[in-house]
C-alpha cells in the first residue's frame, strides 16, 4: 500500500539555501593570497614599463623629434639622438631574421613532416636546447669562428652585388691583390648571424608546434587525392600554419631587436645612419646602452633609459602582432580530423 | 582461356542493360608489379637519391677546385648544396614529370637545411669545447679563483670558483623571489580569475617583451643610482628577477591552463574546497609541466649577461655574501676575459663558457626528465619494501 506524503500545516514557507561563490574560511585566504601575489606582480612588472616611461619623458620632451632625427650620441655637447642606433638594431634584426626565417621555416617542416617518427622527439628536444644555449656562447661562435668566412662572403657580395646599396662597402677595393679584412668585419652583417643563431630556434619552435596541429584528416585526404609529399605540405601544412609561420617570425624579430651580448661582442660602435650592412661599424639600441651606462650621468641616464624604452615599445608592439596573429590563426579550429 | 577486348565488348552489347558484368581475366598479362609501399623508397629510388648527391659532390669538386677560382671548403659545400639541387631535379626528371621533381627538389632543400642548423648547432658545441678544454684539465680551474692572477699567467694557477658561486648564488636568490611569485600568479590568472587577472595576464604577458639589457638598466638606476646602493650580488639577483618572473608567470599559466577542468570540477564534485582542489589536484598535475618552465626559465636566467653586466661588477676573489659588494657571474666572466684580447684569457672564457653550457645542459636535461610521464613502474623503495616485507619497515 502505498502513502502519499501529506503536507504537514504547521511548516512555514520553504527558503531556499544561501548559495554564494564567495569562498569561505581557507578558500576565502587562498583567494585574498593568490590575488595578493597577482597584484604584486602587477605592481613590480607594470612598475617598471610606468618607471620607464616616467623616466624617458624628460629626454623626449627636452630634444621633441630630433630625439629620433638626431643620429650623433654626444652628451658633451649635448647632441643626443637614436635615428643611428634604430637603424643599426633594425638592420641587425632584418639581417637576422633574413637568415634565420628560411632555416627556422623549413626546419620546422623537417621536423613535423619529413622526419623518421623515431627521432621526432629526439629533433625536438634538440631545438629547444639550442634555444636554451645562452647568447654570449653565440657570441664567441659568431666573434671567433663565423666572422672569417663572413667577411669573405661580405667581399664577395660586394664585388658582385655591390651596386646594390645594401651591399656597397665603402673605402675599400674588393678586387684588389690583398684585399683589407678589417673593412668587411664587426659589421651588421655579421652580428646579424649570430642573432639569427638565437632567434632561429625560438621561431622554429612556435612553427613547429603550430605544423603539429595540421588535422590529420586533411593531410590525409590530400595523399589520398595523389598529393606528393610536398604537394601536402604546399596545400594542406602551410595555408594551415600560416599564423604559425608569421607569429613565429614576429616572436623571433622581438627577441632580434633587443639582443645585447652577441652584438656588443661583435660590432664595432659607430654613430651614423647606415645602410651598408657589410661595411664595419653600427650601434643599437642595446649595444649603446652597454657600452654607455658606465660613465652617464643623471640626465644621460634618463636618455639612455629613454632609448631603452623606445626600444621595449617596438618590442612590445611586435610582441603583441605575434600573439594576434598566432591566436587567430586556424589552429584548432579547422575542420574535425 | 583468353579475355580480349572484342569478347568482353561483345558480351557487354548482348548482356541486359543495367546488368553485372564478372572481371574477366588475361593469363598471359604480366603479374603486376607489387606497388611500392608509400612510406619507403624503392632501391631504384633510392639509388638516384644517394646517387644524385654523390655526383654533385664530385661535379662541386671539379668545379670549385679545378676549373674555377673558389677554392676552398666553403664554397665547396656550397656548390655540393646548389649541385646537388640541380642533379636531384634532373634525376627526378628523366624518370616522372613536374610534380615528381617538385616533390624530390623540395625534400632535399627541407632536408639540407635541417642539417644546416644541425651542423651550426653542432659546430658552437665543439667549436667552443675544443677552444675551452685546455684551462679545464688543471682542476684549480674548478677549485680556485683569479685572486692574484693576471691574465697572461698560465692555466696551473687561478679558475673560476668565484664565478660559478656567484652565478648559483644569483641564481637561486632569483628564483626564491621569482619561483612563488611567478606561480603564485598563474595560480592566480587561471584558478581565481576575473577581470582583475585578465590585466594582471595582460601585463606580464607585455613585460615579457623587456630586452633583459632594459631590465639591467632600470635595476642599476634604481638601486644603484638613485638609492645609492653598490654594486653587488644582490642588485645582480635582483636584476635578473626582474627578467625571469614574466617568462615563468607566463609559462606556468600556459601549463596551468592545460590542465582538463573535468579534474577539478571532479574534485569540486567531491566536495572539496578550491584551495584544497588547486593543492591537491591542480598542482600536483602540473608538477612536471610547472618544473619545466621554472628550468628553462632558469637557464635562460643563468645565461643572460646584460643584466648582470650592468649591475654587479667583476670581483677576481670569491665573494659568498650577495649584500656584500662585488660579485663575479660566469657570463660576465666570459664577457671580461673575452674583452681582455690576452690568448690565456680567451681561453679560460671558452672554459668558462663550456662550464655554463654544461650546466645550461644539465638543468636542460633535468627539465627533461621532470616532464616526461610518470612510468608506472615502482619506485625503488616501494620494490625493496615488497622484496623485504619483514624489513624495518613493518
Amino acid at each position: 500500500m502505498t502513502t502519499l506524503p501529506t503536507t504537514p500545516h504547521d511548516v512555514g514557507e520553504a527558503v531556499p539555501r544561501a548559495v554564494s561563490r564567495k569562498g569561505t574560511g581557507a578558500d576565502a585566504v587562498f583567494e585574498h593570497g593568490a590575488r595578493a601575489v597577482g597584484a604584486s606582480v602587477l605592481v613590480i612588472t607594470g612598475g617598471v614599463g610606468l618607471f620607464l616611461a616616467w623616466q624617458a619623458y624628460p629626454t623626449l620632451q627636452r630634444y621633441g623629434w630630433s630625439f629620433f632625427t638626431e643620429s650623433q650620441w654626444q652628451p658633451d655637447e649635448d647632441v643626443i639622438g637614436i635615428a643611428a642606433v634604430l637603424t643599426g638594431t633594425v638592420s641587425v634584426a632584418l639581417v637576422a631574421m633574413a637568415i634565420a626565417f628560411p632555416l627556422a621555416l623549413l626546419t620546422a617542416l623537417y621536423i613535423s613532416e619529413y622526419a623518421p617518427a623515431r627521432s621526432k622527439s629526439t629533433l625536438v628536444s634538440l631545438v629547444d636546447l639550442m634555444a636554451a644555449i645562452p647568447s654570449i656562447v653565440y657570441g664567441l661562435w659568431g666573434f671567433f669562428l663565423v666572422m672569417p668566412y663572413a667577411a669573405g662572403m661580405a667581399r664577395w657580395l660586394q664585388q658582385h652585388f655591390g651596386w646594390i646599396p645594401v651591399f656597397a662597402v665603402n673605402d675599400t677595393d674588393p678586387n684588389a691583390a690583398v684585399w683589407d679584412t678589417s673593412r668587411y668585419v664587426s659589421s651588421a652583417f655579421c652580428a646579424g648571424i649570430a642573432v639569427a643563431m638565437m632567434v632561429m630556434p625560438m621561431a622554429c619552435a612556435v612553427m613547429r608546434q603550430v605544423f603539429s596541429q595540421t588535422p590529420v584528416g586533411e593531410k590525409e585526404a590530400a595523399l589520398a587525392l595523389g598529393a606528393t609529399r610536398w604537394g601536402v605540405v604546399r596545400s594542406v601544412v602551410l595555408p594551415f600554419g600560416r599564423g604559425g609561420i608569421i607569429g613565429g617570425t614576429m616572436l623571433g624579430l622581438g627577441r632580434a631587436l633587443g639582443e645585447t651580448i652577441a652584438v656588443v661582442l661583435i660590432v664595432s660602435p659607430a654613430f651614423e645612419i647606415k645602410p651598408r650592412i657589410l661595411e664595419i661599424g653600427t650601434s643599437t639600441v642595446s649595444s649603446l646602452i652597454a657600452g654607455r651606462f658606465g660613465e652617464a650621468s643623471e640626465a644621460q641616464l634618463s636618455a639612455l633609459l629613454a632609448a631603452g624604452f623606445v626600444l621595449f615599445v617596438i618590442t612590445l608592439a611586435v610582441n603583441t602582432v605575434a600573439a594576434v596573429v598566432v591566436n587567430r590563426s586556424r589552429s584548432g579550429a579547422g575542420t574535425d580530423a | 582461356m583468353t579475355t580480349t577486348a572484342e569478347t568482353g565488348s561483345a558480351r557487354r552489347s548482348d548482356a541486359p542493360l543495367g546488368g553485372t558484368f564478372l572481371p574477366q581475366y588475361d593469363d598471359d598479362a604480366p603479374p603486376a608489379l607489387p606497388r611500392a609501399s608509400l612510406g619507403r623508397p624503392s632501391p631504384d629510388e633510392r639509388f638516384a637519391r644517394v646517387g644524385s648527391w654523390l655526383a654533385a659532390f664530385a661535379l662541386a669538386w671539379l668545379v670549385t677546385q679545378r676549373l674555377l677560382p673558389l677554392a676552398g671548403v666553403p664554397w665547396l659545400l656550397v656548390a655540393w648544396f646548389g649541385l646537388g639541387l640541380v642533379v636531384t631535379a634532373v634525376t627526378a626528371g628523366m624518370t616522372d614529370g613536374v610534380t615528381a621533381v617538385k616533390d624530390r627538389v623540395a625534400e632535399s632543400l627541407v632536408t639540407g637545411a635541417a642539417l644546416l642548423v644541425g651542423a651550426a648547432l653542432v659546430s658552437t658545441l665543439v667549436f667552443v669545447a675544443i677552444r675551452g678544454w685546455r684551462p679545464l684539465m688543471n682542476l684549480n680551474f674548478l677549485t680556485a679563483d683569479m685572486s692574484g692572477v693576471g691574465p697572461k699567467d698560465g692555466f696551473v694557477t687561478g679558475g673560476i670558483l668565484h664565478a660559478i658561486t656567484g652565478s648559483l648564488i644569483e641564481l637561486g636568490i632569483a628564483l626564491a623571489i621569482t619561483l612563488p611569485l611567478g606561480i603564485g600568479t598563474a595560480v592566480f590568472m587561471t584558478e581565481v580569475g576575473g577581470r582583475f587577472a585578465r590585466i594582471v595576464r595582460t601585463v606580464v604577458e607585455a613585460m615579457t617583451a623587456l630586452p633583459s639589457i632594459v631590465a639591467g638598466l632600470f635595476i642599476y638606476t634604481v638601486l644603484i643610482v638613485a638609492l645609492g646602493y653598490p654594486r653587488s650580488g644582490l642588485a645582480a639577483s635582483l636584476a635578473i628577477a626582474v627578467m625571469m618572473l614574466p617568462i615563468i608567470a607566463r609559462a606556468a599559466d600556459v601549463v596551468l591552463r592545460v590542465i582538463p577542468s573535468g579534474l577539478r570540477e571532479a574534485s569540486l564534485a567531491l566536495g572539496a574546497s578550491r584551495w584544497r582542489t588547486v593543492w591537491h589536484v591542480v598542482l600536483p598535475t602540473a608538477r612536471p609541466g610547472l618544473a619545466t618552465a621554472v628550468i628553462l626559465g632558469v637557464a635562460r636566467g643563468v645565461g643572460e649577461t646584460s643584466p648582470v653586466l650592468l649591475t654587479s661588477g667583476a670581483a677576481a676573489f670569491l665573494v659568498t655574501d650577495p649584500t656584500d659588494g662585488v660579485m663575479n657571474s660566469l657570463p660576465l666572466f666570459i664577457y671580461s676575459n673575452v674583452r681582455s684580447g690576452e690568448p690565456n684569457a680567451i681561453a679560460r672564457a671558452f672554459a668558462a663558457a663550456l662550464v655554463l653550457v654544461a650546466l645550461v645542459l644539465a638543468l636542460f636535461v633535468a627539465a627533461r626528465l621532470l616532464a616526461r610521464p610518470r612510468s608506472n613502474r615502482p619506485s625503488l623503495h616501494h620494490r625493496l619494501r615488497s622484496a623485504y616485507p619483514f624489513g624495518a619497515h613493518r
